[in-house]
This record gives structure tokens, C-alpha cells and sequence, in this order.
């Protein structure tokens, strides 16, 4: 802080430059600066979801039609001898175009994660916002469920479930929120207790503010950062966890199609048809790496306790 | 340290029926295995002489109690798949699965620990990025697919191990690699992102500035510093692994071990051997939890219990 | 002086913070950070509070404004208890006392602008909206000292004086009729400091305000206050006007603050009494005084007895065993 003083009466403010004035993809440009790898990274994301949302306008064929005379046929870039669209990434045994399904189980992949992370996000964020800001009782017993639920890993819980209700994308989106939304929880329930012992938030309290005035409109702004990093993240593992779950059987049902399911049914040609199982498991790796990315680039660029102070 | 130990196997047992309970409670409630165990043809007076057999006609708290009642003497019920006792036959399959994942273990600590720490020593170069990069990405590819792409390359391409089976070295060596990758990453990660924390503090500073060597202040002091967060990462990793997080490493292999027989309990509805793998999987981490607990006491003359 | 109404009144206030162990997290012992304080403050005026830090005058403020609830004993503002629902409900009390936080930045929200963190308590009460509020925020920043632009700035944009001014229009937006100073200036510039005393000096004047000055310096309490009270360890040791503490302070420790203040006058020197020996733990302490261990004047009978508060001259309190005088020494 440069000049702190000039006069008794009138206190002088420089006004910075005007920040403000930019427009907000420009703003939102220069967070990026210096670190052109979550840019990259950022854009790639933004391009597997805008191709999963218009999957139909974009994939070349059908995803579940078969061919059975152009089965097997290994990734080209020449047109087919029977026309149409070449066959980049090859197809499968069944003749179908491994590009679409790869477009179409992305679909599947990503709105498994994206659904699971928003509804264990929302729910456990409130829960672990509340659980924190009272303590009590409410704040044991929740913990005690934490302790539990981090001495048993998630992929046995979600199996668990997923063997008593049954497989299928409506199913396994329910088994992976169980095993979500805790961590969402005790990720802001560790947040609201550092900031319940603010002066920010006693400052509120001085003035009068309700609970749910200080919980959602100060304290939860002032956390998202963290959360948001922690959204990000989980929705990396929840499409780790989707893949793992169908690769093994247990996930989306064909003649529905994920990535980790395209892994799974291509194993068996792996010996002779090794564009069925390597294109899938690069598009998890490179959207999950994205993800990862992504959110650490959240994590160090919105920290707003990291950013304010000078 | 005595009365901390008992405190935390108590609070372990409490854990471990908590666990139980709820993975009881949620089979029999939600779960309905007769219809998978016998032909969609079955009349509905089989189904009934089936249910009446398993025991699942028994009101809920009966069937409750006398599975704690048979929790606490370990016998869990037998298999309804293999018809012997379920603990017996979960057991007989985690040997094979520590092989595999020890094997791994060290595979990932050999190659992680230098690694990280010459990253940490030469921050910011060419070598650092690269590691820290490499580690990332093999954090992020999944392990099946992982474990595929060695049998592509090393298997069938240069023929130099097997694609899968159980028994010698060369059948050993992909699948545990495979399950290195992700430890490996984590720990290249943590050694590191802690070495390099520890060597900017004061007191390697200060180390650095009486004279110390650099080889003594990384290991003689910056190492053992930083080795509760290793150890950490390092136990969490171990419980992962051992607690079925191997199962889809282990059908690429068609590796006889614990996550196999997972993915078969569940594909089966087997209820008993559910309920042995649970507990199992819940004495596992528990003790791992407790053992990486006292190893801090060790590393860190700051903490008592 | 005496015919002036007594706003605030304490009562043997105490608060006991449990410390937490075992696995049940049940309290092993207790940290009585304040121990039977009582006193009032009249209308208009200042009570400076004083003590090293950690002697719990910053929990008197707290309890005082019922931002924590007290172990035991009441607070009266305007004759009503304020820990009583019936009698003073907490939203009515909100707007009658307010607090000026020693790091006003560490108080706001930084991520809204100092229209909306002046704006805030008008917003909460329902008492302005729209052009109004921008109004009253205007007025408010320009009663500071401020210039009405700054309302668009965010915080981490000025300067420490400028923070604790916007702290302080925050802390005047209801019309509070009483408010808790915690350390006010300590976290400034030293060149701002005489500014924002000043400042709270004049909005006194202007508002008929009501101070509790709390403070680890007592030159800094001298300035504003018309009575000072010294804690020690949880409890209170001294309290007199202004005037009167500094020429016949009564108690050891008071002597200890007093002599420690640096006089401008290098020819004037002074013995200093140097405090020896360590501040007592406040967790479960023992019974006895609790400067016995580190007063020149110690008997017996202070390590086994706890003195009271008791009136040793007309309005001045003391809790000493020993009648010593050094109102002889001039400071």
C-alpha cells in the first residue's frame, strides 16, 4: 500500500486501471496467463463436451449400426469401398464406426460423471456447509459416517450397489452418487469451520446477519474455489469411475456405449484389431488429464484468501 | 501409546460392524438373488423353497442377528456359490493378490523415490517438469487400459512375458507393473512436491549453510522429513489396492486373486462372501490406517500418543 | 458526570472455554478467559480496557455484544438483560452496538465492493435499498472521511487507514448508540493512528456515542476514556477514572503498564519496574492471586487467597491485598 495518508479530512484512493472495463472472456483470458497448459487443457475439455452435446450432428455414422462384411477394419483415411465417411479410427466386430461410438459413448461417459458430480456436489456441499457452520451432534454423527465411509473404498460400495439394484447408466449414476457425495461434504464441512472462526464472518454476526446470510451468501462465495477444484476433480475420477465399472461389466449395458464399456468389448480382439481398445483408453486418459488440469489450475488461480492480499 | 493403540482398535471394531451392518442391511433389503440364481423359467413355488433354503424368508432382524451372532465367531455362512465357507474361500485368494500388489509397491517406491527427489533438487528444470508431467499422466490413464497396452506391446508384440495366467515371474511382471503405474505417479508426486517444501525450510538452509553436504541434507534430513507424507500417500495406495481396487487389473491378467473373486461375488449375488469380502476388506484398511499412524510417531519426535 | 445514565452494566460476567481432548472430544480442563468482570459505562462516555494480550479483554468485548455467549452473569444495555430474549431481542440489539474490528480487512467480505460491506447492515435491517442505500452509503463514507468514490473500490485496493474508516462507516451505518473498540488502532500506521483516534473522538461528540475501548496499550486509552479498567489473566485488577488511575494507581500491575509507557522527557527518568517471571497459564488456574507470581509486593496471603475487586477510594477499584500507594512517583 503505497501513500497511506494525505489529509484529516479526505482519505485519497488511486483508482486502478480500469479492470473492470475489459469484457469478461477477455478477464477471463488473462487468468490463464502464464500457464498455457491449463488453457490448453481448458479448450480440449470445452471441445469433448461440445462434441458430446452435438454428438448427433457430429459423428459420421450411425453408433449402432453393423456391417458385418466391414468388420475389423483397421483405422484409414481412404473412403470405404462401399462410399461414405472414412473410417478414421477403424471399426469393430460388429462393423460399426469406432469414431461415432466414440463420440456417442462420451456422451454416456460424460453425463454419468456430470450428473453425478452436480447432484453429490449440491447435496454434499449443503450437508458438509451445515455440519460444519453448527457442529454439534449432527456434525458427530456426520463425521462418524466419513470414518466409515474412508475405511472402505468406494469401488466395493458402488459394486455393492450396483449388484442389488442392477446394472445400467440409471443405476450406476445412483451407486457412484453414494459414493460421491461424501467427499464434497467433508470438503466444505473442513472450508466453513477455517471460515466460521473469521472476523469476516463475526463481523457478519455483529451487524445482524441471518445464518443462512453468512452460510450462502458470505462464506460459501468466499469457499467455492476450493469446492469447485474438488468438482473438477471428481468429476476426473467419476469418469475413471464409470469406466473402471463398465469396463468390468457392471456399468452402462450394451448396445448403450461408454468408453470404458468400448474397452471391455474390444479386449478380446486386442491381438488383432488394437484400434478397439487404444483409441477409448486415450480419450479417458487425455480427459481426465484435462480435468486434472484444470482443476489445479482452479485451485491455485481462485483462491480469493491468495489473490486479495498484497 | 499403549492406551492409544486399544482406543484405536476398539474404535476399528466399531468401524468394521458398522460397515458390516450396512452392507447387511442394504443386500437383504434392496437385494432380490433368487432371481438371478435360478433359470427366468423357475415356478414361483421353487423360488419360495429357494428363499426358505437361503434363509432369506426369515424376518429381517432374525437374519441380522444371526449374522453378527456368526460374524463374531468369523464364520460368515458358506458360499451360496461354491458351498464352502465364504472366509475360507476369500482367504485362499488374497495371496495371490498381495503378491501382486507388494511386487507393485516396490516397483513404484524404487522408481518414484529418486525420481522425485532429484525433481525436488532441480526445481523448475527441464527433468522436474518432465516428471512432474509423466507422474500426472500416469495418475490419469486408466489402469485396465493400462495393463492392456503392455499386453499389446509386451506380450504380444515382443512375446516377452505372458498375456495372462498365474504362477511364474513372467507372468508376474506385467500385472504388477501395471499396478505400479498409478502408486508411482502419486508417490513421484508427493516426494517431490514435500523434498522440494523441505529444502527451502530453515532448516536445510541452515544445514546447507554450516556445511552440510547436499547429499546430507536430502536424506539425512529433508527425507525423513518429508516421510510422513510419503507414508501417508504410500498406505493409502496400499489400502486402495489390496482393498479390490486390483479387480479389473486382475480380469486383463485372469489373475486368481482377491478382486477376481469380487467381480465374481457380484456378477453371482453371493451374499455370504459379500459380507467375508466387506470385512475383510474394513480389518485391511483398518489396520493399515492404524499402522501408518504409529509410523508418524517414528518419523516425527513431535508426535506422542 | 455522576447524573449521566448508565448504559451499559456488567455483571460478574465469566466465560470458560472448554479445551478439547480424548476421543469423545469431552472438555479435560477450561481456559477462564474472563473471570468475574464487572463494571458500566455511562452514556456518552469511553471505558478504555486494558491488558496484555491473551488476559481476555477481547472476549469482554464479544460477550458484551453477545457475539459469544457468556458462562455466567449478565449484560444490561438500556436496563435490559441482553442474553434474554424477552427482555432485548438480538436483531433490536444489533442496531444499538456495534464493533470496530482491530484488521478491518480480515472483516469484510473481500469479494464485495465497499458499497455493499457499508451497505450491508442497512441491507439486513431492511433499513435502505436501491438509491437510498447509495445515498446513506455516500453519507456514511463522507462521516469517515472518505470520499464517496471509494464505494466502487474493493477492499485490498486502500490503504490500512482507509480500511479501518470503511470498518468504521460499516460500524455506524444502524445508528448504534454503543460500540466495542477492539484494538481499533493497533493493526495501523503508526501516522494514521492519531487520525482514526481522532476520528472516533469527533463521531463520539457527533453521535453521543458510547465506547469500550479495548486496548494492550494504556497511552492509546488515555486518550479517549474517561474510566480504564485493567485486566490481568481473566480478571480484573483495576478500574478508576482516567485521571485518578494515573496519579494513585492501586494495584502492581497497573504500576507495571504505567511504568512502562515511554516518556518524551529523556531528564525525566524513572525507575522502571520489569516485570520477571512467566504470565500464569489461564487453563484451570490455581486459587490465589494471579499476578502473585510476578508481584514485587507479594505475601503470603496473596498465593492462598484471591483478592476482590474492592472499592478503595470513591470510584476507584482495586484488587490488592497491599495498601500501597506510589502516587508519589510521577509519571
Amino acid at each position: 500500500m503505497s501513500q497511506d495518508i494525505q489529509t484529516n479530512a479526505q482519505i485519497q484512493i488511486e483508482l486502478r486501471e480500469p479492470e473492470q472495463n475489459r469484457n469478461a472472456f477477455q478477464r477471463f483470458l488473462r487468468r490463464f496467463s502464464g500457464n498455457s497448459l491449463a488453457l490448453i487443457a481448458f479448450i480440449v475439455l470445452m471441445v469433448i463436451i461440445a462434441v458430446s452435446i452435438f454428438a448427433p450432428y457430429i459423428a459420421p455414422y450411425d453408433p449402432a449400426k453393423s456391417d458385418i462384411v466391414h468388420r475389423l477394419q483397421p483405422p484409414s483415411l481412404a473412403a470405404p469401398a462401399k462410399g461414405g465417411f472414412p473410417h478414421i479410427l477403424g471399426t469393430d466386430q460388429q462393423g460399426r464406426d469406432v469414431l461415432s461410438r466414440l463420440i456417442y459413448g462420451g456422451r454416456v461417459s460424460m453425463s454419468v460423471a456430470f450428473a453425478v458430480v452436480a447432484v453429490a456436489g449440491a447435496i454434499g456441499t449443503v450437508i458438509g456447509l451445515i455440519s460444519g457452520y453448527f457442529g454439534g451432534w449432527v456434525d458427530l454423527v456426520f463425521m462418524r459416517l466419513v470414518d466409515i465411509q474412508s475405511s472402505f473404498p468406494g469401488l466395493l460400495v458402488a459394486l455393492t450397489f450396483v449388484m442389488v439394484l442392477g446394472p445400467g447408466q440409471r443405476n450406476l449414476t445412483i451407486a457412484l452418487l453414494i459414493v460421491g457425495w461424501m467427499i464434497h461434504a467433508r470438503m466444505a464441512r473442513s472450508q466453513v469451520l477455517t471460515a466460521r472462526e473469521s472476523t469476516m464472518v463475526e463481523s457478519s454476526r455483529a451487524i445482524g446477519c441471518s445464518m443462512p446470510r453468512i452460510l450462502f451468501g458470505h462464506i460459501l462465495p468466499n469457499v467455492i474455489s476450493p469446492l469447485i477444484t474438488t468438482y473438477v476433480l471428481e468429476m476426473a475420477h467419476m469418469i475413471e469411475a464409470e469406466a473402471n465399472m463398465s469396463f468390468l461389466g457392471y456399468g452402462i449395458q450394451p448396445p448403450a456405449s461408454s468408453w470404458g464399456l468400448m474397452i471391455g468389448e474390444g479386449r478380446q480382439y486386442i491381438t488383432n484389431a488394437w484400434w478397439l481398445v487404444v483409441f477409448p483408453g486415450l480419450i479417458i486418459g487425455i480427459t481426465v488429464l484435462c480435468l486434472n488440469l484444470v482443476g489445479n489450475w482452479v485451485r491455485e488461480e481462485f483462491d480469493p484468501l491468495q489473490k486479495g492480499r498484497h | 501409546m499403549k492406551r492409544y493403540i486399544l482406543m484405536r482398535l476398539l474404535y476399528t471394531v466399531v468401524v468394521i460392524l458398522g460397515v458390516s451392518i450396512l452392507v447387511f442391511v442394504i443386500t437383504h433389503v434392496i437385494g432380490n438373488p433368487v432371481n438371478t440364481m435360478l433359470p427366468l423359467q423357475a415356478t414361483d413355488a421353487e423360488r419360495a423353497a429357494l428363499k426358505h433354503q437361503l434363509g432369506l424368508d426369515k424376518p429381517l432382524m432374525v437374519q441380522l442377528s444371526e449374522f453378527l451372532g456368526g460374524m463374531f465367531r468369523l464364520d460368515f455362512g458358506k458360499s451360496w456359490w461354491q458351498q464352502v465357507p465364504a472366509l475360507g474361500i476369500v482367504l485362499h485368494k488374497i495371496p495371490a493378490t498381495l503378491q501382486l500388489v507388494a511386487t507393485a509397491l516396490v516397483i513404484a517406491v524404487v522408481v518414484a523415490i529418486p525420481l522425485g527427489i532429484i525433481a525436488a533438487y532441480k526445481p523448475g528444470t527441464l527433468l522436474d517438469r518432465i516428471l512432474t508431467t509423466t507422474s500426472l499422466i500416469g495418475i490419469c490413464l486408466p489402469p485396465f487400459w493400462v495393463g492392456l497396452m503392455f499386453v499389446l506391446f509386451f506380450a504380444v508384440k515382443l512375446g516377452w512375458f505372458y498375456t495372462s495366467g498365474y504362477g511364474t515371474i513372467r507372468h508376474l511382471i506385467l500385472p504388477a507393473l501395471t499396478l505400479s503405474v498409478v502408486p508411482m505417479g502419486h508417490l513421484a508426486q508427493i516426494v517431490r512436491f514435500s523434498m522440494a517444501e523441505q529444502l527451502n525450510a530453515q532448516y536445510s538452509i541452515t544445514a546447507r549453510a554450516k556445511g552440510a553436504s547436499d547429499f546430507a541434507v536430502l536424506f539425512a534430513h529433508a527425507l525423513k522429513n518429508a516421510a510422513t507424507s510419503i507414508v501417508t500417500m504410500g498406505g493409502m495406495d496400499l489400502g486402495r489396492l489390496l482393498a479390490g481396487e486390483t479387480a479389473a487389473v486382475e480380469v486383463v491378467f485372469g489373475w486368481p486373486g482377491f478382486g477376481t473373486l469380487i467381480v465374481d461375488t457380484i456378477g453371482r449375488q453371493d451374499f455370504p462372501l459379500l459380507q467375508a469380502e466387506v470385512f475383510l476388506v474394513a480389518v485391511i484398511i483398518c489396520f493399515i490406517n492404524l499402522a501408518v499412524d504409529i509410523s508418524y510417531g517414528y518419523f516425527d519426535p513431535r508426535i506422542r500418543y | 458526570m455522576t447524573n449521566a445514565e448508565d448504559i451499559i452494566i456488567v455483571k460478574n460476567l465469566i466465560k470458560h472455554f472448554p479445551v478439547r481432548g480424548g476421543l469423545m472430544g469431552k472438555p479435560t480442563s477450561w481456559v477462564h478467559a474472563v473471570d468475574d468482570v464487572s463494571f458500566t459505562i455511562k452514556k456518552g462516555q469511553t471505558l478504555g480496557l486494558v491488558g496484555e494480550s491473551g488476559c481476555g479483554k477481547t472476549t469482554v468485548g464479544r460477550l458484551v455484544l453477545n457475539l459469544i455467549k457468556p458462562t455466567g452473569g449478565e449484560v444490561y444495555f438500556e436496563n435490559k438483560n441482553i442474553y434474554d430474549k424477552k427482555q432485548c431481542s438480538e436483531k433490536e440489539f444489533r442496531k444499538c452496538a456495534q464493533i470496530i474490528f482491530q484488521d478491518a480487512f480480515s472483516s469484510f467480505d473481500i469479494r464485495k465492493n465497499v458499497e455493499s460491506i457499508v451497505g450491508e447492515p442497512l441491507v439486513v435491517h431492511g433499513l435502505a435499498g436501491g438509491k437510498e442505500l447509495k445515498e446513506r452509503v455516500a453519507e456514511l463514507l463522507r462521516t469517515v472521511g472518505l470520499k464517496p468514490e471509494i464505494a466502487r473500490e474493493y477492499p485490498h485496493t486502500l490503504s490500512s487507514g482507509q480500511k479501518q474508516c470503511v470498518g468504521i462507516a460499516r460500524s455506524l451505518a444502524l445508528k448504534p448508540k454503543f460500540i466495542v473498540g477492539d484494538e481499533p488502532i493497533s493493526a495501523l500506521d503508526v501516522s494514521v493512528r492519531a487520525q482514526v483516534l481522532n476520528l472516533m473522538r469527533d463521531l463520539q461528540e457527533k453521535f453521543n456515542l458510547t465506547y469500550l475501548f479495548i486496548s494492550h496499550d494504556i497511552r492509546v486509552v488515555q486518550y479517549l476514556s474517561n474510566y480504564i479498567a485493567v485486566m490481568y489473566v481473566g480478571k480484573m485488577v483495576e478500574m478508576a477514572p482516567t485521571e485518578e488511575i494515573f496519579a494513585h494507581r492501586l494495584h502492581p500491575y497497573t504500576e507495571a503498564l504505567l511504568t512502562a509507557v515511554p516518556i518524551e522527557d529523556p531528564r525525566l527518568r524513572r525507575p522502571r519496574e520489569i516485570l520477571q517471571g512467566e504470565v500464569p497459564s489461564p487453563v484451570d488456574p490455581p486459587p490465589g492471586c494471579r499476578f502473585y507470581p510476578r508481584c514485587h509486593y507479594a505475601m503470603k496471603r496473596c498465593k492462598e487467597e484471591d483478592p476482590q475487586l474492592v472499592e478503595k477510594a470513591p470510584g476507584h477499584f482495586a484488587a490488592c491485598f497491599a495498601d500501597f500507594h506510589s502516587s508519589e512517583r510521577i509519571i
